[in-house]
């Protein structure tokens, strides 16, 4: 999974993407996610860093983990390869 | 270095809320680097806002309708010229194009420039004719059909789903839920623009622009797409966005490549669910939002004046994506004595 290309992400939280000419806000740990996305880490590694960072459980952060990729995917802001699937 | 000084009539100055696109042209115009100008407004009202805005527009004078004819229009613009020494002429509304298209020869034997379509060019692109336009330059475009008659709207369901689109043939479109509300804005549309009335297939999606200019030889000299952000109640851009969408290019140069378009344009596009993109409109004419063209690096109404001198334009290849318009409007104050000078006198 990548972040899209030329999507940009502001240290604040905006996204644009330059090919649909949409704009999006995320929240802090959003912001970390898709830093994390970009900088290619696995499913399995987000998690781990932001279970160490936030104090939740395995499950919550999964469903949360998974809403926030759909709606990523949703807004065509990512690529998810089946072969790499995290 | 002194630069030469172009002076160019301007028509479209009614900056008001479903704007013409000339104030938006001088402000280009003003910020060129390859020459200066001396700005001739030529307007229809009195009321136009363009007319009074003395730091854009140097002078301006009333013309004739275009349903008065292309001799009227001519006999006013050689009386102009005779004053101001016209260089250039930069139509901006759709309806004038025709009588500027044919009085091109003329005009130009004057020595006063254009760079507009060709009359086929003019013709093919007209909303009764996108069918066959799309199926011509292998461009995709929502499915239409042309009535004359309201005893025909009963017909509709069998080729068209609900909603669909009922638009006049040259200005209005409303989207119609039912035979009854198609039946309403081909009455309403009919009495303001006349016959036929276009019914389109609705596309689902969002709407983007793209403006531009084509040299008449099929290549592309600029082209700068855009998302509408916020759209004004009369369906106008009042923000939008520059974008890089290479299918909405691909499909911009096909159209140039395809037709040799000549002169300023905005194709009007709707993208749905599935990324697939459909051409609503072709507007043979620079847009009311061309000054975002400026901010993004490809100066259109600069490249289209060089272009009408008969000078060779390198064509842009690169623009700033990401970069906003935003519309505002503006009060000003003007005394009773201009309005006088333009209505009575005609020039101000």
């Amino acid at each position: 999974m990548k972040l899209r290309k030329n999507v940009a992400v502001s240290e604040v939280g905006l996204i644009f993407n330059p090919v649909t000419g949409e704009s999006f806000s995320v929240n802090p740990i959003g912001v970390e996610i898709l830093e994390l996305i970009r900088e290619e880490k696995d499913q399995n590694q987000i998690m781990q860093v932001l279970l160490e960072k936030y104090s939740t459980d395995q499950a919550t952060l999964e469903n949360d983990y998974a809403d926030f990729i759909d709606i990523l995917n949703h807004h065509h802001l990512i690529e998810i390869h089946e072969e790499t699937k995290d | 270095m002194k630069k030469r000084k172009i002076n160019i009539g301007v028509t479209g100055l009614n900056a008001i809320d479903s704007p013409g696109p000339g104030v938006s042209v001088i402000r280009a115009l003003r910020e060129a680097v390859s020459f200066d100008v001396r700005i001739i407004g030529l307007s229809y009202e009195s009321l136009e806002p363009g007319i009074y805005m003395h730091d854009l527009v140097d002078r301006t004078y009333s013309i004739p309708y275009p349903a008065g004819g292309a001799d009227l229009l001519m006999a006013r613009l050689e009386y102009i010229h005779e004053k101001e020494k016209l260089d250039v002429i930069i139509p901006n509304f759709d309806a004038e194009l025709y009588p500027l298209i044919k009085l091109e020869p003329k005009l130009k034997a004057l020595g006063i420039h254009m760079f507009l379509p060709t009359l086929t060019q003019f013709e093919e692109r007209q909303k009764v004719n996108l069918n066959d336009f799309g199926k011509k330059y292998n461009i995709s475009v929502p499915k239409s059909k042309v009535i004359y008659d309201l005893n025909t709207v009963h017909s509709l369901p069998s080729e068209f789903s609900f909603p669909m689109i009922v638009k006049g043939k040259f200005y209005d479109a409303s989207i119609a839920y039912s035979i009854e509300q198609v039946k309403t804005f081909f009455n309403k549309i009919s009495a303001k623009w006349g016959l036929p009335i276009i019914i389109q297939e609705f596309i689902h999606g969002a709407e983007f622009n793209v403006t531009g200019l084509g040299d008449g030889n099929g290549n592309t000299i600029a082209a700068v797409p855009m998302r509408k952000q916020y759209i004004t109640d009369k369906g106008k851009a009042w923000g939008g966005i520059s974008i890089s969408d290479e299918k909405m290019l691909d499909m911009t140069r096909k159209f140039l490549r395809n037709t040799k378009w000549r002169g300023g344009f905005e194709l009007e596009l709707m993208k749905n669910k599935d990324g697939e993109l459909y051409l609503l409109e072709i507007n043979p004419r620079l847009p009311a939002w061309i000054y975002l063209s400026v901010g993004v690096g490809q100066n259109i109404p600069e490249a289209l004046v060089n272009m009408a001198m008969g000078e060779t334009v390198t064509p842009f290849v690169t623009y700033d994506v990401g970069k906003m318009f935003i519309r505002y409007a503006w009060d000003m104050i003007v005394d009773r004595e201009e309005f006088e000078q333009i209505s009575m006198y005609g020039e101000l």
